[in-house]
């Protein structure tokens, strides 16, 4: 029998795949990109299983005002890589010390 | 018993498909990759009849995300394979730390099957109705009580694409683009003239 059990337990091992892939490719910025996407997944996986569990529509909604902002900060994300790219001819981030902050 | 099967098939594709993504030496078969895991998480939500949010993931992310983000990979040329240069030694830091946050994670599990903290309940005013579809109940629920929250998701959204055009819109100088204000201020007489020329000469434009 499935319970609220395995769905947690699914959605957080999405989740550390997806901070292993942050750290595993700490040079390319749109590896890190995907893996923040695998973290919202799971975490609207998570919202969408207790939703379902709680019989509370709440978490479904909340689901989708993750994915709204989720698509929003791939745009921008995305956006700043490109004229990121265009200014430095690389995207490797780990050298991203123009500022000195 | 179809439910199990059909829960562990998804749940195992998700999973080594998320793990294959972050691992793929090529950025273009991540993202496949990727659209492959969001597949299977949109079946894992159907499984547990949130079919609204299932398509919203598969319309939202496959269509318009990872075609972004595939479209991004193609348009830059990037030599992957300098930026694969840290992998070997960042994988010990990073396995012990995933490590770490999956044990924290299964301790929480735990804990709360040995007995949950009694936070309270779902007060139950947005408990679906038994007799409508999920989308039909979602759609009560965001129209009404998330009315607000709904519009401030689409500003977020609108801001997002605004941002995202300025950032990458570019000036290009040399460019012979049209001048819609010239063109309308122009007048026949300004442009056209009468000659009369004279025999064996040319005419000067």
């Amino acid at each position: 029998m499935i319970g609220i059990e395995h769905y947690v337990v699914v959605s957080s091992i999405l989740f550390v795949l997806g901070v292993l892939g942050i750290f595993l490719n700490r040079k390319n910025v749109i590896i890190i990109l995907m893996a923040i996407e695998l973290i919202l997944l799971s975490v609207n996986l998570n919202l969408v299983a207790f939703s379902a569990y709680l019989h509370d529509l709440v978490g479904q909604i909340f689901a989708m005002f993750v994915l709204t902002v989720a698509a929003g900060e791939a745009a921008i994300g995305l956006a700043i890589l490109v004229i990121y790219f265009r200014g430095r001819g690389t995207i490797a981030v780990d050298d991203v010390n123009r500022m000195k902050g | 018993m179809i439910q199990a099967f059909a829960f562990y098939l998804f749940a195992t594709l998700m999973i080594a498909s998320g793990a294959i993504t972050i691992l793929a030496r090529n950025p273009v078969h991540s993202v496949l990759w990727l659209i492959l895991a969001f597949f299977n998480a949109a079946g894992l939500m159907v499984l547990c009849g949130a079919e609204f949010i299932a398509m919203l993931l598969i319309i939202v992310y496959v269509g318009a995300v990872a075609v972004l983000f595939l479209f991004v990979v193609m348009m830059l040329d990037i030599d992957f394979a300098e930026l694969r240069a840290g992998f070997i030694n960042n994988f010990p830091l990073g396995f012990v730390l995933a490590v770490v946050l999956l044990s924290e994670l299964v301790l929480g599990v735990g804990a709360y099957r040995a007995g949950a903290l009694k936070l309270g309940t779902a007060d139950g005013t947005a408990a679906p109705s038994q007799a409508i579809s999920n989308t039909e109940a979602i759609g009560a629920l965001l129209y009404t009580r998330y009315l607000f929250l709904f519009e401030a998701a689409g500003i977020i959204l609108l801001v997002a694409m605004i941002g995202a055009i300025v950032l990458t819109h570019r000036q290009r100088s040399g460019v012979r683009g049209q001048n819609i204000a010239k063109q309308v201020a122009r007048r026949p007489e300004d442009a056209t003239f009468n000659v009369q020329p004279e025999v064996g000469k040319g005419v000067q434009l």
